[in-house]
């Protein structure tokens, strides 16, 4: 079911708005079991009802992909744009201007960001539009049956494709260069860490990007492969254990010890708790984050967390003066009066 | 030898006078600051009373970067491309060979400082010695060549018989009223003028006379027409990629929606996005139209070649949009700067597996405006991308026309459904016909019910909006949408018929080649007498079919090679295939009269 009612047969439990878990449900995946994907729809279900998200406050919008298809598979209470391959981000553009007060959550494929959506996946974060934008990251092309992505490892070899030849896209390193203020990295396996960077990053007011390594059994998921359940299991470096306190409960966290527990203030006056299990990452320092990347990517290492904060860029609707949503103008506010148009029309005689 | 004594060696016999009836081209480089002159002049006849029309030609990429600036003067009222008696050489690259193209009995006043002219026995020259007139003008060196050219537009005034008053007041609304510009201008068409009257002797025959057939008429180009008309009908998300002719368009809608789409706390209801490509525009556009917002984008044929799979979406996944196309020639570079009717069957049918989409045709200012409007409301009402196809003609030049009409109808919002509508429906299936006319009902993302949500894709889907593959499911969903277009036949502009109660022969066309039809007919009148058929949009409707009916051949006439809307009409009327003849053309330049008429003449007369 797409649409799914409210439920109000079995006694659920209900969260502040009302509604139980299952509301945020979509209609059934029809991905592969195990597909990393659906571990992430599952966590976007988990932070709905966690946070209270009233569903028609929310769009959903994708590429294309077998992770393109996953916002079918969750939130079905919300509207969803299944876009093209690659262009997303202008669709979600022009519907956050016609309504920049909706939440937009965005997924996308490593395919479908990295390559034929690199250049509007770019413009959208040079832009600041405010949407949590994730992509979930395996490495291959898996709808179109495993072909490699441009991230995929050089020299990584797969049974379908061969060997990869190229150097990879980190897309991390190209959000934080594009100018996103919200720049993060997790792991399909990690169910915390996700939910918790997805719950951030919605009150992140600018574009937020997950890049989530997310496995495809299919086609990607050898023990040795880096975008494996195995591998990613095996070796992934939280740069800090993440929490997310919202706005309501501010007054609960614990006095900060410097160097060791590190908050960081989100645009709606939520906070993000970072215990520090790197040494001494600072997410708020640019140059060093992609030092951390690039480090990460020459060693090989599978570090997760907030790689990038910065909150200061205004957003996309802001730069444009936004106030009433433009979808909810009046017929007045729409077309000028008559005496207008002949005034105007004076200076043309 | 001294001008006089030149002008008397031509030895020119007095010919009888030619009021208010010819052509004059300007030819000067580009980048001198010659439009203002170019404009002030066809300000001034337009001012006189005269009807007037004038053309920018210009070429995209020639050394000297040169431009050709059309004036044609008709006190009968018409206004398309004809070739030039008179003819104001001031580009030192073109000059020969625009003195050469010059008819017998033709007029050349040239820049003095020119050397090496071609002579003709046959053409009256007047000379415009440019440095002396403007030697002593106290305005910046910059500014220099730009008051250059009002040394021509005061020597065409004293031979053309225009008042300085006039030109004064042309110069105003041109600057913008702004006091010292139009002074140290006017001091030098003054000189000019003084100059003229006391050093050269008028030998040819061709004079302006007071006339009030432009009283209350107002001059504007068509993409500034265009997009005042969509600021008029509510367009609030507008996003765009430059490209010459279509770039003007966007200009004006950016200069005209902060004069008059502010709301009450001065905050704009509006957003007008640059994007990275046409692809990005097209899609921003799509977004915001099924977010709810009125939304166009403006281009020419290379960006709708991009816009291609997002127009396929818009017309599967049925979400308004608005997008101008502003026919120019050719991919890539092409003839750029050369305007053409070549994206008819491109647009038409843009997409994969069966896309349709309605096609509105303008073809004055008047109706540049009025589809600014209305296709705003036309996309929201049938939920399906529509195409404006303008050109460059049209777009970059000015035109005269009626101070437009007010829109006639309030705006159309189309099936959109409140959370209170569905409450009392309890839901609704996005993608069902329920009223018969093919034409389903939507929500808006943000409307608070929990049943308004429904997910757009662009693959099979059922009336639920579910995915589906299943063959019935897509068999219906493409019959509704040929009964939605079918819908759209009798709601898009009809097309504007001028029957002949003996004609056997009919013409159809479109857009802007209606000028050098219209002049063809009446030249045409006794001899060929013709019903003319101006389609206004696609798709078409009965009346088109009983025009053609009615006649015994209809030609099609169009400005490109291969007959595009000739072939649409076949398609959609193969009954009549036979007697729709293809009369296509094009050379990179509006059609003439002369062209039309010895076409329809030598089709006739070859039958
Ligand atoms: C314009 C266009 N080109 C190609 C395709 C075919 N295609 C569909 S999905 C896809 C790759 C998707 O890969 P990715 O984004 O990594 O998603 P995944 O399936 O791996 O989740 C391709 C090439 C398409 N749908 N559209
Ligand atoms: S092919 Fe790969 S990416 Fe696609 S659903 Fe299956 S596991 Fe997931
Ligand atoms: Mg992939």
């Amino acid at each position: 079911m797409e649409n799914p009612m409210p439920s109000d047969r079995i006694p659920l439990k209900l969260n502040a708005v009302g509604l139980s878990k299952k509301d945020y449900d979509g209609a059934a995946s029809t991905l592969c079991k195990g597909c990393g994907h659906n571990s992430i729809s599952s966590q976007i279900v988990q932070v709905g009802y966690e946070l209270n998200l009233r569903p028609h406050e929310i769009i959903k919008l994708s590429g294309i992909g077998c992770s393109s298809k996953s916002p079918a598979y969750f939130l079905g209470m919300s509207h969803g744009f299944n876009a093209l391959h690659g262009r997303m981000p202008s669709v979600a553009t022009g519907a956050l201007l016609a309504n920049h007060t909706l939440k937009a959550i965005g997924v996308s494929g490593d395919g479908d960001t990295g390559s034929i959506g690199m250049g509007q996946f770019k413009h959208l974060m040079r832009r600041n539009v405010r949407m949590v934008y994730i992509v979930e990251n395996n490495g291959v092309y898996g709808l179109t049956k495993g072909q490699f992505s441009a991230t995929a490892e050089e020299g990584l070899e797969l049974k379908y494709a061969g060997q990869n030849e190229f150097p990879p896209v980190d897309l991390c390193m190209e959000a934080i260069i594009a100018g996103a203020g919200f720049v993060a990295r997790s792991f399909a396996g990690d169910a915390k860490q996700v939910r918790e960077l997805i719950k951030a990053a919605l009150s992140f007011r600018g574009t937020a990007v997950l890049d989530i390594i997310s496995p495809c059994v299919t086609f990607n998921n050898e023990d040795d492969s880096p975008k494996s359940y195995g591998y990613g299991t095996k070796n992934e470096k939280p740069l800090h254990e993440l929490g997310f306190i919202p706005f309501a409960k501010e007054i609960q966290i614990e006095p900060m010890e410097p160097g060791e527990l590190r908050t960081v203030k989100l645009h709606d006056g939520s906070l993000i708790s970072l215990r520090n299990l790197d040494a001494d990452y600072d997410p708020t320092n640019k140059l060093a984050a992609l030092e951390r990347l690039i480090r990460a990517q020459e060693t090989g290492e599978f570090i997760t967390g907030l790689i990038y904060y910065n909150p200061t860029r205004p957003s996309l609707a802001e730069v444009e003066e936004l106030d009433t949503p433009l979808a909810q103008l009046s017929p007045e506010q729409l077309r000028p009066g008559r005496e207008k148009l002949e005034q105007f029309l004076q200076a043309y005689r | 030898m001294s001008v006089l004594e030149r002008q008397q060696e031509a030895g020119h016999a007095t010919r009888s006078p030619v009021i208010n009836d010819f052509s004059l081209v300007v030819a000067t480089a580009n980048g001198t600051g010659s439009q203002t002159a170019n404009l002030t002049l066809l300000r001034s006849f337009f001012k006189m009373g005269i009807p007037v029309h004038g053309k920018n030609i210009f070429p995209s990429n020639i050394q000297g970067l040169p431009t050709w600036y059309h004036i044609r003067v008709s006190h009968e009222g018409y206004i398309a491309r004809k070739p030039s008696e008179i003819l104001v050489a001031f580009n030192p690259v073109t000059a020969a060979e625009d003195i050469q193209e010059l008819p017998a009995g033709g007029v050349c006043l040239y820049n003095a400082d020119l050397k090496n002219l071609p002579k003709r026995d046959d053409l009256v020259f007047y000379p415009i010695p440019v440095s002396e007139l403007i030697a002593g003008v106290d305005v910046p060196v910059k500014r220099k060549p730009y008051i250059a050219n009002m040394a021509y537009v005061g020597v065409v005034a004293w031979m053309l018989g225009v008042p300085l008053e006039v030109v004064e007041e042309a110069l105003g609304a041109q600057f913008g009223y702004r006091q010292k510009l139009v002074e140290s201008n006017l001091q030098v068409v003054r000189r000019a003028h003084e100059w003229a009257s006391q050093n050269l002797r008028k030998q040819d025959p061709y004079r302006l006379e007071p006339m009030n057939k432009t009283e209350g008429l107002i001059i504007m180009t068509g993409n500034e027409a265009g997009a005042l008309g969509a600021v008029f009908g509510g367009v609030s998300v507008a996003a765009w990629y430059p490209i010459t002719p279509s770039t003007s368009f966007m200009d004006a809608l950016r200069e005209f929606l902060p004069k008059l789409r502010k709301d009450e706390n001065g905050k704009p209801t509006y957003t007008v996005i640059q994007a990275e490509d046409e692809l990005a525009a097209a899609g921003m556009v799509m977004g915001a139209g099924w977010a709810g917002a009125r939304a166009l984008t403006s281009t020419s044929g290379p960006g709708i070649s991009l816009m291609a799979e997002f127009v396929s979406y818009g017309y599967f996944a049925e979400i308004p949009a608005v997008i101008w196309d502003i026919q120019r020639v050719g991919p890539s570079t092409g003839l750029p700067t050369r305007t053409s009717q070549g994206d008819v069957s491109f647009a038409y049918t843009l997409g994969h597996g069966d896309t349709k989409h309605p096609v509105l045709f303008p073809s004055s200012i008047e109706e540049s405006f009025e589809f600014g409007w209305k296709s705003l409301d036309l996309a929201e009402v049938l939920q399906t991308p529509v195409f404006v196809l303008s050109d460059l003609d049209l777009g970059m030049n000015n035109w005269m026309g009626r101070p437009f009409d007010y829109p006639t109808e309030p705006l159309q919002r189309g099936k959109v459904l409140s959370a209170t509508e569905l409450e009392a429906l309890g839901g609704f299936a996005r993608y069902k016909d329920v009223d018969g006319d093919g034409i389903p009902y939507r929500t808006l993302p943000g409307t608070p019910h929990p049943l308004a949500a429904y997910f757009t894709r662009g693959s099979g889907h059922n009336e639920q909006a579910q995915y589906s593959e299943r063959a019935e499911d897509y068999e219906r969903l493409m019959a509704r949408l040929a009964r939605k277009f079918d819908t759209a036949r009798n709601l898009v502009p009809a097309p504007a018929i001028e029957q002949h109660p003996s004609a056997r022969v009919g013409i159809i066309a479109y857009g802007t080649t209606r000028y050098a039809i219209e002049e063809a007919r009446d030249r045409l009148a006794q001899q060929l007498p013709t019903s003319f058929l101006r389609l206004r949009a696609l798709p078409i409707n009965q009346a088109v079919r009983d025009f053609v009916a009615a006649h015994e051949r209809v030609y099609v006439i169009e400005l490109n090679r291969d007959g595009q809307l000739h072939g649409i009409l076949q398609n959609e009327m193969p009954e009549y295939a036979t007697r729709l003849r293809s009369v296509a053309h094009l050379d990179g330049l509006p059609l003439t009269a002369e062209w039309v008429k010895t076409r329809l003449l030598s089709e006739e007369a070859g039958l």
